[in-house]
C-alpha cells in the first residue's frame, strides 16, 4: 500500500481511469504514511473524514466516466487557504480557533475537480519566512538529510509544510503560496517541483493575504507534469478577486512536448553572486547546457536593477503587510487578550497583537507602518514601488529581444539546518529569496525543478522564468530540464 | 537615517502592537539593520519613472451595484471571540 503515496498525479490518474486502483486505497495509504510522519510536522490539521467522503464520491464520479485530472487525487493544503469548517489559521496564534465559513477559490476549484483534501500543511506565520521557523505550530523538518548526520534541517519556506509533505509521499502533491519565492525555494530544498504562476492566474480570494500585489497560488507536486495537470485545475477567472484575469486558462499538460529546439533562453549575468558555493555555479552551467543539448539558443542578458530587487520587496511586501494584517485586531475572529480593569480598545489592540503575532510578523509590520508613515512614504515606499517599476522593465527588455524563459539557480545554497540562522540578523534570511523575489516584483511566471545533488546529498534546483500568461511554454521548457537532468533521488526514510 | 528607541515607541504604537521597554532597544537595532538595508534603493535613478501600481496593466473591473450577498449574521459572528446581542462586542471606545 505504501508505494500508492509514491504516484505521481499523471500515475494515479491514469491507473483510476483504468480501475486499477480506486480513491479510496490512494487516500488511506497517504493518511497511514501521515499519521507515521508527525516527526515532520508537515501536516497540522487532519481532515481524515473529509478526506474519506471526498475520495468515496470521486470514485462515484470515476465509475460514471465524469472526472476531471484531479479526480480523486490526495492532496495538501497550505494552511494559508481558508478552507470550510476547517481550521486555517495561516500559522499564526492570532488566528487560533479560526473556522472558516467559506472556501478559498484555489481550494473550491480543487474539490470541484475531484480532488481530496487529506490536512492543511505548515508554513511560516502569514507566509513571512524562509525557513518555516516562524510558525506557531512549530518547525515543519526536511525529510531529507546530510548524509547519515541526522541534524533537522529547514524545508525552506514559507511552504514549508508542503515541500515536506510532498517529498516524504505523503500526500500527491499541495498547495503553496508564493509571495517572494515562498513555492520555490522549498521546492528547491526538498528536491520536488513548483510553480508560481503569473500574478493574476490564481485568484486570491480566501487565501490569508500577506503582500496582495505579490501574493500567488501556485501547485508542489513531483514533476512537472503533475504540476501542468494540478496548475490547471487551481487556476480560474474570479470575479471576488479583481485582480484575477479574464483569460482562458490553457491545458498546460498538452504543452509538454519536451521539444525546445529553436527556444532563446536568457542566462542573466547578474545572478552570478559574490561567494555563490561553487556547486551552485556548476549546476547553473549543467543546467544551460542540457537546454543547449535540447536544442535551445542560450544567450547571456543582463537584467540590471536585480541588485535592488530584495531591498524593494523588503519595502513593499511589509507595507502592504501591515495594511493587511491590521484586520486582525482581536474583535471579528482569532484571538483577544484578556484585558486588564480599566483597559480600553486601544489596549486591546495592543495586547492582542503583542500576544497573537510571533516576532518576525510583529517586526515586518513595523518596517511596514514605519515606511509608510508620514514623512517617509516618498522616501521609502514610492521609491521602492519606482525601482519595481525598473525591475519589471528589465525582464521586458529581455523578452521584447526574443528571451523566452531565463535560467538561474533557485536558492542561493542547499537546505541550512534549523536553528543554524537563529543568531543571524533578519537580512541574513531574507537573502535566501535573492534569486526569486525579483519574479514577484515583475509579476513573471517561476518554476523550480529539481536538477541535482549537492555534495552533502541534498538536493538542488534551477529555477526558469517565463513571459507573462506563457506557463504552458514555461513549463514544457522545465519539462525538457527536468528529462535532460533526470533527477529521481529520493530521501532516505527516517521518519 | 538612524531609529533610536523612542522612534522605535512610535512605530509601535502607529502599528498598534504593545512593546515592552526594555524589549525597544533591541527593536531599534533590528530596524536599523532592514532600513540599512533598504538604503540601497538611493542609489537608483528613479528620475522620471512612474511608481508600479498594477504588474498588469488592466482596468479594475465593475461590477452591478445590486445586492450579492447578506442575510449571514450567524456565519459572520460565528468566529468572534466575544458577540452579544447579534453583534461584535469591544470595550468601551466612547466615554
Amino acid at each position: 500500500m505504501s508505494e500508492l503515496t509514491k504516484l505521481t498525479i499523471a500515475a494515479a490518474r491514469d491507473a483510476l481511469r483504468k480501475g486499477e486502483v480506486t480513491s479510496v486505497e490512494l487516500t488511506e495509504a497517504c493518511l497511514a504514511a501521515i499519521d507515521k510522519a508527525d516527526a515532520l510536522n508537515a501536516f497540522v490539521h487532519k481532515t481524515p473524514e473529509i478526506a474519506r467522503e471526498r475520495a468515496a464520491a470521486a470514485d462515484e464520479r470515476i465509475k460514471a466516466g465524469d472526472a476531471p485530472d484531479m479526480c480523486g487525487i490526495p492532496v495538501g493544503i497550505k494552511d494559508l487557504f481558508c478552507t470550510e469548517g476547517v481550521p486555517s489559521q495561516a500559522a499564526s496564534g492570532i488566528l487560533r480557533g479560526f473556522v472558516p465559513q467559506y472556501e478559498s477559490t484555489v481550494s473550491q476549484n480543487l474539490i470541484d475537480a475531484g480532488a481530496v483534501m487529506l490536512g492543511k500543511l505548515n508554513m511560516d506565520e502569514f507566509a513571512m519566512g524562509s525557513s518555516n521557523e516562524t510558525s506557531v505550530y512549530g518547525n515543519a523538518v526536511n525529510p531529507w538529510r546530510r548524509g547519515n548526520d541526522d541534524t533537522a534541517l529547514t524545508p525552506g519556506g514559507s511552504s514549508g509544510g508542503s515541500a515536506a509533505a510532498v517529498a516524504a509521499d505523503l500526500c500527491l502533491a499541495a498547495t503553496g503560496t508564493d509571495t517572494g519565492g515562498s513555492i520555490r525555494q522549498p521546492a528547491a530544498f526538498t528536491g520536488i517541483t513548483g510553480i508560481k504562476p503569473t500574478y493574476g492566474r490564481c485568484s486570491r480570494w480566501g487565501v490569508v493575504a500577506f503582500a496582495s500585489s505579490l501574493d500567488q497560488a501556485g501547485p508542489m507536486t513531483k514533476d512537472v507534469r503533475d504540476s501542468a495537470i494540478m496548475l490547471r485545475a487551481m487556476c480560474s477567472h474570479d470575479p471576488k478577486d479583481s485582480t484575477s484575469a479574464d483569460l482562458p486558462v490553457p491545458d498546460f499538460e498538452a504543452a509538454l512536448t519536451g521539444d525546445i529546439k529553436g527556444k532563446t533562453i536568457g542566462i542573466p549575468k547578474e545572478y552570478r553572486m559574490d561567494g555563490m558555493p561553487e556547486e551552485i555555479d556548476a549546476l547553473w552551467t549543467q543546467g544551460k547546457e542540457m537546454l543547449r543539448d535540447a536544442g535551445a539558443k542560450i544567450v547571456d542578458i543582463s537584467l540590471p536593477h536585480t541588485k535592488y530587487a530584495l531591498p524593494a520587496y523588503y519595502v513593499i511586501a511589509p507595507a502592504e503587510a501591515s495594511s493587511n494584517l491590521a484586520r486582525y485586531d482581536g474583535v471579528r475572529y482569532g484571538h483577544r487578550a484578556k484585558l486588564s480593569q480599566g483597559d480600553g480598545i486601544t489596549e486591546m489592540y495592543e495586547k492582542t497583537r503583542a500576544e497573537g503575532f510571533g516576532k518576525e510578523v510583529q517586526r515586518r509590520v513595523m518596517v511596514g507602518t514605519y515606511v509608510l508613515s508620514a514623512g517617509f512614504y516618498d522616501a521609502y515606499y514610492n521609491r521602492a514601488r519606482r525601482v519595481r517599476t525598473l525591475i519589471k522593465r528589465d525582464f521586458d527588455d529581455a523578452f521584447a529581444a526574443g528571451v523566452d524563459a531565463i535560467l538561474t539557480p533557485a536558492t542561493p545554497s542547499s537546505a541550512f539546518g534549523l536553528g543554524e540562522m537563529a543568531e543571524a540578523d533578519p537580512v541574513q534570511m531574507y537573502l535566501n529569496d535573492v534569486f526569486t523575489v525579483t519574479v514577484n516584483l515583475a509579476g513573471l511566471p517561476g518554476i523550480a525543478v529539481p536538477t541535482g545533488l549537492d555534495r552533502q546529498g541534498l538536493p538542488l534546483g534551477l529555477q526558469l522564468i517565463g513571459r507573462p500568461w506563457e506557463e504552458g511554454d514555461l513549463l514544457n521548457t522545465a519539462y525538457a530540464l527536468e528529462k535532460a537532468a533526470g533527477f529521481v533521488a529520493k530521501p532516505a526514510k527516517w521518519w | 537615517m538612524s531609529i533610536d528607541e523612542g522612534t522605535a515607541a512610535k512605530v509601535a504604537k502607529l502599528a498598534r502592537i504593545k512593546v515592552d521597554p526594555a524589549d525597544l532597544p533591541v527593536l531599534a537595532q533590528e530596524f536599523n539593520t532592514i532600513l540599512g538595508f533598504i538604503e540601497q534603493l538611493n542609489e537608483v535613478d528613479v528620475e522620471g519613472v512612474e511608481p508600479m501600481v498594477s504588474v498588469t496593466p488592466m482596468r479594475l473591473k465593475r461590477r452591478e451595484d445590486v445586492v450579492t450577498d447578506g442575510d449571514q449574521q450567524g456565519k459572520v459572528l460565528s468566529n468572534a471571540p466575544d458577540a452579544r446581542e447579534g453583534f461584535f462586542a469591544v470595550p468601551k471606545v466612547v466615554e
